[in-house]
């Protein structure tokens, strides 16, 4: 997918924007349900993680991005990795575990790193890759650039020490990287007033000397100008934020964990589907003007067929040879 | 030629890479202005300013992990770590995520990284400040594992080690920082990972050991020498690559191997090299490979059983005594 211009966003919705944004949303949205799809057929093995409910956030976010900016996930980025550019069959076949996945199928789901669009992965490990954006941020700095570099966790990450240690450096340093923290408001299974004294994730900003602040995650156009400003402030100011993005996974944690498991209420999981991001922004293009009834359709049906077009290439993939078992542990 | 200590010739390595290529910086705790806790760094914020010599909070993780992030936007860190005791508070992002992400990637983002400090048995500094690393770190595919024991394999080493494309863990030594040695003077002299060394050449036993237990061996060797035992002794310098093909034809001649480590025996070093020549040249052997190594207990502090913890001088000479029986 295109990313869309990188401009302040307005408060005015254009066709074009409304478009670029509900496009990507659906295809992240079509891409999750169908990768769920081909998990019950056995055709994705291991954990998978899905993005269903949170797509306003990756494509609020990264629509603000340039080309050149950097982006960097936890394992539950299909929908980062999407919205920063990535060919969706390349994602499938990596899903897959096929020689055209973006890893040549050595990373799966929880490892999609595809440099040709500076996604910096995905990563497997809670709180893991805060350290390392912050590193690319830093990097960014010392060669003279203005790229930013956008970093999305869940609340699971904010107990751990890499959280802080990461916003203490990156203030310390002032190092242009935005802290994106999706609080779906459940770390796994453990709901966030059992994980953190301070369940106000944004004001751990207030602790670090920097920016900080909430934001509806169901409100794709709220977290395009939030995060907008906190991108235009980091590369004009070389300085990170704390962007806390309000959100709700639909599903369960992972494949293994039933949406309507234990630790949250079938009531609550149905009351936040009424607020589901797609929905929402569909009615308001219509009631705006800037896309029709049938334009949404149109496009549903569009990345209905890309998706189906990404799971037949993903199948015509075939594995990798074996000797690749061996190839890439080191560069030469 | 040049004599300087194993810490000078650290110090030159680091200015001569950092001359070569501005993609290369130092980061660490005390790296700067305190010009590192082991002098290591000395002059080097002088000579290369606060953009690429920089002092970090005490936080191993995050800054290992800037690291890492910063190669995979292209350049080429080098990280000390005031003792590799603490690495361990970075483990994840040296195993997790340095080791893993060129493999995970499928070679999209390979991570040119060096994590560099002191290592291996010091002097009552007790059981937190004074253990083996490497073998934390040797068994991870994806890293290479340096132990220089010389100032000129410190300089030549070390400067390859910057220049490799993948992350090296190079651990020195703080009873080695120093002892002097003749180092090239050359700014591309290389000493190439994955290549071990004959130290002293012999006929009756291969003698395997690095740092501090190479000397020891050295040492024995002189002592045995005059009882008739000549002693072949290899240093790896690099454990993982691990030049097996270097001590296996050293075995071919001698026909007897003694290891001697100053790490905990476990799973061990020896045990590997043990395991290696078994497998490659069972026949060659005129007896089992013989390990000597630092006894199954955390190094304590008080001085007569800290001496008893690592391989001394006379438990490593009766154990080649016995070996050529």
């Amino acid at each position: 997918m295109a990313q869309t211009k990188a401009a302040i966003p307005s408060a005015r919705l254009d066709s074009a924007l409304a478009r670029a944004l509900l496009t990507q949303m659906q295809l992240i949205r079509r891409f999750e349900e169908k990768a769920a799809e081909m998990y019950a057929m056995g055709k994705i093995g291991g954990f998978l993680h899905l993005y269903i409910g949170q797509e306003a956030v990756a494509v609020g976010a990264m629509s603000t991005l340039r080309p050149d900016d950097y982006a960097i996930s936890s394992y539950r980025e299909h929908g980062h990795c999407l919205a920063k550019g990535s060919d969706p069959r390349r994602v499938m076949a990596e899903l897959f575990g096929r020689r055209d996945g973006l890893s040549k199928g050595k990373g799966g789901s929880m490892h999609l790193f595809d440099k040709s669009v500076n996604f910096l992965g995905g990563h497997g490990i809670v709180g893991a890759h805060l350290p390392p954006a912050a590193g690319a941020a830093f990097a960014i700095k010392y060669q003279g650039g203005d790229q930013v570099v956008l970093c999305f966790f869940g609340d699971g990450a904010v107990p751990e020490g890499e959280f802080h240690e990461s916003l203490n450096l990156a203030a310390l340093w002032k190092l242009p990287v935005v802290f994106i923290c999706e609080n779906n408001r459940y770390a796994m299974g453990t709901a966030i007033h059992r994980a953190l004294a301070q369940t106000e994730i944004w004001r751990f900003a207030e602790t670090y000397g920097i920016h900080g602040e909430p934001v509806d995650g169901m409100d794709v156009l709220a977290v395009r100008e939030c995060v907008g400003r906190a991108v235009e402030r980091s590369r004009r100011d070389k300085s990170p934020a704390l962007i806390e993005v309000r959100t709700y996974r639909f599903r369960g944690h992972s494949m293994r964990d039933p949406a309507g498991a234990v630790y949250r209420t079938r009531e609550e999981v149905e009351r936040e589907k009424l607020r589901d991001p797609i929905t929402l922004f569909s009615e308001r293009c219509v009631k705006d003007g800037a896309l029709t009834e049938a334009d949404v359709k149109i496009m549903e049906q569009a990345v209905a067929d890309q998706v189906d077009e990404a799971v037949a290439f993903a199948e015509a993939s075939p594995p990798p040879a074996p000797d690749e078992l061996f190839t890439d542990v080191y560069k030469d | 030629m040049a004599v300087m200590t194993y810490r000078e010739a650290l110090n030159t390595a680091l200015r001569e890479e950092m001359r070569r290529d501005p993609r290369v910086f130092v980061m660490g705790e005390e790296v700067g202005l305190y010009e590192g806790a082991y002098k290591v760094t000395q002059g080097l914020l002088k000579e290369f300013g606060e953009k690429r010599i920089i002092d970090t909070p005490i936080c191993e993780s995050g800054f290992t992990g800037v690291g890492v992030g910063s190669a995979m936007v292209g350049l080429r860190p080098v990280i000390e770590m005031m003792t590799f005791n603490f690495s361990i508070l970075a483990l994840d992002q040296i195993v997790n995520t340095a080791a893993k992400l060129c493999y995970m990637s499928g070679g999209q983002y390979n991570i040119p990284l060096v994590i560099r400090g002191p290592g291996g048995p010091a002097s009552q500094l007790a059981a937190q400040h004074s253990q083996s690393m490497e073998t934390y770190f040797y068994h991870v595919p994806g890293l290479k594992v340096v132990r220089p024991s010389t100032p000129a394999d410190a300089k030549g080493l070390l400067k390859s080690a910057i220049r490799d494309d993948n992350p090296v863990i190079f651990i020195e030594s703080e009873t080695l920082y120093a002892i002097k040695g003749e180092v090239p003077d050359d700014p591309d002299y290389l000493v190439p990972l994955g290549r071990a060394a004959i130290r002293r050449e012999g006929t009756d036993v291969t003698v395997v050991a690095y740092m501090g237990m190479l000397y020891r061996a050295l040492e024995v060797a002189e002592e045995l020498a005059k009882e008739g035992i000549s002693m072949e002794i290899v240093d790896p310098r690099t454990l993982r690559p691990m030049d097996t093909d270097s001590i296996i034809s050293s075995v071919r001649k001698t026909h007897r191997c003694v290891v001697i480590e100053a790490g905990a025996g476990f799973a061990g070093m020896g045990s590997e090299i043990a395991a290696e020549i078994q497998e490659e040249a069972f026949d060659e052997l005129d007896g089992p490979v013989v390990r000597v190594t630092g006894e199954n207990a955390p190094m304590p502090y008080a001085r007569n059983l800290e001496l008893l913890k690592t391989p001394s001088k006379a438990k490593i000479a009766d154990a080649i005594r016995k070996a050529c029986a």
